[in-house]
């Protein structure tokens, strides 16, 4: 098939009502930029449900022998929380920022196929309203984010909930198989002319490696899930140990998706902050090749460690080795990676702007995280603390330490070509402070509450020595942690009516989605470049000492030693 | 774009698979479940499937040569194969159920009916689009997108023979050796 079909500019009207905002035009956009930004408001959105749920898991386990919430509502509140904020926030920032980006970082008007594009928005908000319709009809899924069998089998679990969580994944999973197969083609065929395709700005390229993550992890879970609903619906035998099923199969399922899944929310963040940083350094990225090539070592490696999860089902020793050398492995490619933001560092004159400032937390946040994975691939201590509290520290330091602050890093940084209008640096601090304290805070504290023992997913706990001032400790850090997110939509609110207006590009950055207005109109681009190098803006700013003419020099100077 | 979409597919397929292969044999050795199929019928029934992959290149061929009578020949053609593997495989489902072999009967059935009815599934979609198409290209709505249309949808169909070529040989070869 011929991937390059030239698609000649609609003679229609495509099926949005361009005149007037009304919410009909909304909803029945194709347009990439407005349902880039739908995605990030739902991310904000369940935001919200999210961090509520979480609040009243803290209020809980604030003091031990608390009776806050049932043990009931509780298992269905954490089972909602981990499920919320995997895939309904953080796929939704990815996917947001990369279906507003792409386009136009390669400098084309639109995604390869729109009318797609909206069916996987709305496919997957669907999941997420079927998720939560499940509280009306009989109970949420109460079993975890990831549904361990036979508990999730209806021997044990009479209520819809698992039927519906597994529904809404399913329907997710779809979005987001269909967004990803646009991310690949939009990036192969509407690239702007002379944009090679290592001269893709990173955070393309991470999107672009990452979809083919995606295309291959989610079908798997996709396959489990329907196990799971045909146990349930029509008395399959997959998981049900009873009849002859097997557990360990749901868990190989769920891992060989769930671990790809971790690097399917943190490469997006990870691109993010390769623009970030080069910007508010003044410097080019240092080692392209060699973010981009250990971007490629993760895809792969990451399907090598799915069975780090599963040490303590016993799986052999052989078994346990093999995967927690793997386990380790992965850290190499994402070592790369920090060095190489480092190194741009070095040397350049940083700006310490709040989306510099996320980028920055992000490498420390991240480097613990990461570490802690390193440490439970070593297989006895993965024994020692599965199931604690130290889990439940490292997904968060993976997750808000990466995920959720390159999002950050990525709403600073991409607002003002959005919006036209400047976050408030003032208020932007702020939230960055308190955000930064309150999440190391509420969380640190949780390694040490994991080498005590405390089990994860309990909804309390006896009055030990140090669990009851721990866990207070996390509950009010936890408070502070959530009056950074009030600062934030404070000053998404404030900025969209009163920001500094911001211009085509506020930071003097290099990549291409700055060459059209803020906000761009519908058609983002007129006309766009030729483009020479990695930072065509840069050239089109300096045209006397443009980065096409600077790589050539060293060229011509090792021909002249030859 | 279709071939990173039946990329995507193949590794759900896969999933099914490996499940079949881990629960058609319980405790090592194949399960007694699996002597009921009936490997001949639906090997005769394999051939209508995989004839249609022939009788859609040609129609792709007649497209591209401009020839849309003889295309809508050819689909057809290839719709009436894949219908008449849809009855074979219906046909089946119907001798299992007589003799009470379910979704719900052991391991061993719950497998097989995923594996084969969601190939099925995919066999039903395959018709329903090549039908649409079909029917565009004749009434011309299409302009010169359609080889394109016909060019995508014959990659899927291609695929949906190829995965079942992969399921008869697991599930009914494997079944007699």
């Amino acid at each position: 098939m011929n991937l390059r079909i030239h698609i000649p500019e609609a003679t229609e009207p495509l099926p949005s009502i361009r005149t007037g905002n009304g919410l009909l035009q909304w909803i029945s956009s194709v347009d990439h930029k407005q349902i880039g930004i739908m995605y990030l408001w739902t991310a904000m959105i369940f935001f919200v449900i999210g961090f509520v749920e979480a609040m009243m898991m803290r209020i809980q386990l604030a003091r031990p022998e608390n009776s806050f919430l049932s043990p009931e509502a509780y298992n269905q509140i954490f089972s909602m929380h981990g499920t919320t904020m995997i895939f309904l926030v953080l796929t939704p920032i990815a996917i947001g920022f990369a279906t507003y980006f792409i386009p136009l970082m390669i400098g084309a008007n639109e995604m390869a196929f729109p009318r797609l594009n909206a069916f996987s928005f709305w496919i997957f908000l669907l999941g997420g309203i079927i998720l939560y319709f499940s509280y009306f009809a009989g109970g949420a899924p109460n079993v975890g984010w990831f549904s361990y069998a036979p508990l999730s089998e209806k021997y044990y679990n009479f209520t819809p909930g698992v039927d519906y969580w597994a529904l809404s994944i399913l329907l997710m999973g779809i979005g987001t198989i269909g967004a990803a197969l646009n991310f690949i083609v939009t990036t192969l065929t509407m690239r702007a002319k002379g944009m090679a395709i290592n001269q893709l700005p990173l955070f393309v390229w991470m999107i672009f490696v990452n979809a083919f993550l995606i295309l291959s992890a989610f079908p798997v879970l996709n396959a489990g899930l329907v196990m799971i609903l045909l146990d349930r619906q029509l008395d399959a035998h997959f998981f049900t140990t009873s009849t002859g099923g097997s557990a360990i199969l749901w868990q190989h399922v769920f891992w060989v998706f769930g671990h790809p899944e971790v690097y399917i929310l943190a490469l997006p963040a990870f691109g993010i902050v390769s623009e970030v940083i080069p910007v508010f350094s003044r410097k080019p990225i240092f080692g392209y090749e060699f973010i981009a090539a250990s971007s490629v070592a993760i895809v792969l490696l990451s399907f090598g460690v799915w069975a780090h999860h599963m040490f303590a089902v016993g799986l052999g020793t052989t078994f346990g080795a093999f995967f927690a050398a793997t386990s380790m492995l992965i850290a190499v490619p994402t070592g790369v990676k920090i060095f190489n933001w480092a190194a741009t560092m070095w040397g350049g004159s940083v700006h310490y702007k709040t989306a510099m400032l996320f980028a920055l937390a992000l490498l420390i946040d991240f480097t613990i995280g990461g570490l802690e994975g390193v440490g439970f691939a070593i297989v006895p201590v993965d024994w020692r603390l599965t199931d604690t509290y130290f889990v439940v520290a490292h997904i968060h330091y993976v997750f808000i330490g990466a995920a959720l602050t390159g999002g950050f890093a990525g709403a600073y940084y991409w607002f003002p070509k959005i919006t036209g209008r400047m976050l408030s640096e003032k208020l932007g601090k702020w939230h960055f402070w308190i955000f930064f304290i309150g999440f190391n805070c509420t969380f640190f504290v949780f390694h040490f509450l994991g080498m005590l023992g405390m089990p994860r997913r309990v909804f309390t706990y006896p009055d030990l020595p140090y669990l009851g001032s721990l866990n207070m400790f996390s509950t009010i850090s936890a408070g502070v942690f959530g009056i950074s997110f009030v600062l934030f939509f404070i000053n998404i609110f404030w900025s969209l009516r009163h920001g500094k207006k911001a211009g085509d590009n506020p930071w003097q950055a290099f990549t291409m989605e700055w060459l059209t207005t803020s906000p761009p109109q519908l058609k983002s681009y007129e006309k766009v470049p030729l483009v020479k190098s990695r930072r065509p803006v840069w050239d089109l700013d300096h045209p006397e000492d443009p980065d096409w003419k600077r790589n050539q020099k060293p060229k011509t100077a090792d021909h002249d030693q030859e | 774009m279709m071939y990173f979409f039946v990329a995507s597919e193949a590794f759900f397929f896969l999933a099914l698979i490996i499940a079949y292969v881990y629960y058609s044999h319980p405790g090592g050795k194949l399960s007694d479940t699996a002597r009921f199929l009936d490997v001949k019928k639906t090997a005769i029934f394999t051939l209508f499937l995989l004839s249609s992959s022939v009788t859609i290149n040609v129609a792709d061929n007649r497209l591209k040569k401009g020839n849309h009578k003889g295309m809508v020949g050819w689909m057809v053609a290839t719709i009436i194969l894949g219908l008449v593997f849809l009855i074979g495989q219906s046909l089946e489902y119907a001798h299992l159920f007589e003799i009470d072999i379910t979704i719900n009967k052991n391991v061993f059935g719950s497998a097989f009916f995923t594996l084969t009815g969601f190939h099925g599934l995919h066999v039903l979609i395959g018709l329903i689009v090549l039908s649409i198409i079909a029917y565009l290209i004749y009434k011309d709505k299409f302009n010169k997108l359609g080889t394109s249309a016909l060019e995508s949808a014959s990659i899927y169909w291609h695929f949906v023979d190829a995965v079942w070529i992969v399921v008869f040989s697991v599930v009914y070869i494997g079944s007699i050796i």
